[in-house]
């Protein structure tokens, strides 16, 4: 990690990690600065599909609810469930890949046709198909499903790295002075590997929060709360109402974006950084 | 290695993976909890309904044989029954497949054609004004289309020439006109990817000792632009556009929810909150199949693109 410290970065992607800094905040604090509550006893017909106004800055949804409010609890959700998600995603593939690259032969072999087998059908098929096969899915669900395919990504980037690592003359004399497999995987390839892994984790941010809200945006999700893919699903009928009253059909469309955008600039601009050949490539 | 040879090979693994995928889903298919015949029965089942229903479905018969048969279903190119109410529904899944496959190739064919006669002008133009204003906001545009979810643009796509400006039919509807919108929707996320790959693989090919070489030997720019830096820059461009094809093939299941039109995405959809295994089955098969099909076809389009990939 000391390589990441005083990490000189594009003004791009400083802007990137400014928008994610700006969504982890909201996940944190959202919900205790959020003026209203979300839950179903916040329901208030009287003031159903309203514009903004001093009352509800960005108007209420069609059960009167404050549109702000589930956007910030809604940012809670989707911090907690990407974060889940990628942590797990991040270990399960790392390990596996530097297991692959390290031990080679029919470790490798395996894993390499099982990734194969995941990557020959649409990720985002193959994560509504196992929400969609699960009746009342829950979070645990969505987070299986994500996770199911989403460690491909971070078990290949460590395996073409550690296959790499592992010809390099440190690593060679790690092995003549008798250092265990288990020592030099964890001294000497993983460190190493921390910062593409970085990068991957940014690009699976925006790709989680993307995922997650086509989810709910088919109605495939837990139904609980809020969340920025429900509120997505219900946006759609907003367009069809009265001036001011159609911006609750933007909010959480905008709200996604901002985040997928700023991982995808934050991503791009640590590889630019960490693997000076790659740069500009999208 | 001769081009026989190596769609041989190609095949072969192909084969294998999809043999691995079809495993896979069976099996998965056969943990999740859940009876299918209690959804394809319905509430008010005769024990009669239930036992025929039993047996179209093949859930009579022990597991390992019940995947001989599934392997069969596809040597005879049926996929199975449907079996949908009671056992009694004799339509075939290849067949429902095949009502719903052409609105997704058009969809598809169409997606790809807005993407790639918007992206390639736009990423030639950004490379070759690389660092004014024309290269800031294709990139900054190419960038926000990436990360704008679909579920917002397609119904913003409805709402302005659907209701607002009537110039395109709205959702349930088909003919030609009725693909417009599905494929803008589908078209622009695609053209933002690929945009964005043409600018910075052409970038990388302008600064190649050849183009230097070409401009040197007093070619016109535009011959050395399109023939000499673009065909290489391609490379790249049509890995990304092959695999976002055999996705778009599979079926844009967010697009065709907001257009309400059918398509192979929504039938897996449809296939699996009806538990009707078999019809699961089938679309995933498919599904593996054209992703298979057009991972080899990307492949040969290299060859083509670049001689000393087929030399090598």
């Amino acid at each position: 990690m000391k390589r990441l410290k005083g990490l000189k970065l594009s003004p791009s992607a400083w802007v990137g990690l400014g928008m994610v800094l700006t969504f982890v905040l909201a996940g944190i604090f959202g919900p205790w600065i959020a003026p209203y509550d979300v839950s179903s006893q916040a329901i208030d017909l009287t003031h159903k599909f309203e514009g903004p106004s001093s009352a509800h800055w960005l108007g209420t949804d069609s059960n009167g609810r404050d549109a702000l409010s589930q956007l910030l609890f809604g940012a809670r959700k989707a911090l907690m469930l990407s974060g889940i998600v990628v942590a797990i995603t991040a270990t399960i593939g790392l390990t596996l890949g530097t297991l692959a690259g390290w031990y080679r032969g029919w470790v490798d072999e395996v894993l390499m046709r099982f990734v194969d087998i995941l990557l020959s059908f649409p990720g985002i098929l193959m994560n509504i198909a196992i929400v969609a096969t699960v009746a009342n899915p829950g979070v645990g669900v969505v987070i299986l499903a994500l996770a199911a395919n989403g460690w491909v990504g971070y078990a290949r980037v460590a395996r073409g790295q550690v296959l790499a690592l592992r010809e390099r003359d440190y690593v060679t004399a790690a092995i003549a002075l008798g250092a265990s497999n288990r020592r030099v995987m964890w001294k000497h390839l993983v460190p190493n590997l921390m910062g593409p892994a970085l990068v991957q984790m940014s690009f699976g941010l925006g790709a989680i929060i993307l995922i997650e809200a086509a989810l709910a945006f088919l109605g495939l999700g837990p139904q609980v709360d809020y969340t920025w893919g429900s509120m997505l699903d219900q946006a759609r009928t907003f367009l069809w109402k009265d001036d001011w009253v159609k911006l609750y059909a933007l909010i959480p469309g905008l709200a996604i974006m901002w985040v997928v955008l700023g991982a995808n600039l934050l991503g791009d601009g640590l590889r630019d950084r960490l693997d000076p050949r790659q740069r500009g490539k999208s | 290695m001769s081009i026989g040879r190596f769609l041989l090979r190609r095949l072969g693994s192909g084969l294998i993976t999809i043999l691995g995928v079809s495993i896979l889903v069976f099996a998965f298919l056969h943990i999740v909890p859940g009876d299918p015949v209690d959804h394809l029965a319905g509430d008010n089942a005769t024990p009669g309904q239930r036992e025929q229903l039993e047996k179209c479905l093949g859930l009579d018969q022990s597991l390992p044989m019940q995947f001989v048969s599934f392997l069969g279903h596809i040597a005879d190119g049926t996929l199975g029954r449907q079996c949908a109410g009671g056992g009694g529904d004799k339509r075939t899944v290849a067949g429902r497949i095949f009502e719903v496959m052409p609105y997704t190739m058009w969809l598809a064919l169409a997606g790809m054609l807005v993407a790639i006669v918007l992206a390639l002008p736009l990423g030639i133009l950004a490379a070759v004004r690389r660092g004014t204003w024309i290269d800031t906001l294709a990139t900054t545009a190419s960038l926000s289309m990436v990360a704008m979810p679909q579920m917002m643009f397609a119904p913003l796509l409805l709402f302005w020439f659907f209701i607002t400006l009537g110039w395109f039919p709205g959702p349930g509807e088909t003919g030609a006109l009725a693909l417009v919108l599905p494929a803008l929707a589908v078209g622009t996320h695609l053209m933002a990817m690929l945009a964005r790959m043409t600018r910075s693989s052409m970038v990388e090919v302008l600064g190649e000792d050849y183009v230097r070489t070409a401009r040197a030997k007093g070619l016109p720019e535009s011959r050395v632009l399109y023939v000499h830096a673009l065909r290489n820059a391609l490379l790249p461009v049509i890995t990304i556009a092959g695999l976002q094809f055999g996705s778009m093939l599979s079926g844009a299941i967010v697009i065709e929810n907001v257009f309400a039109r059918p398509g192979l995405g929504t039938t897996l959809l449809q296939g699996i909150q009806e538990r009707n295994y078999p019809v699961v089955q089938g679309c995933v098969l498919v599904i593996a199949v054209i992703y298979v099909v057009v991972n080899i076809l990307v492949d040969l389009a290299y060859g083509l693109a670049d001689p000393r990939i087929r030399r090598a």
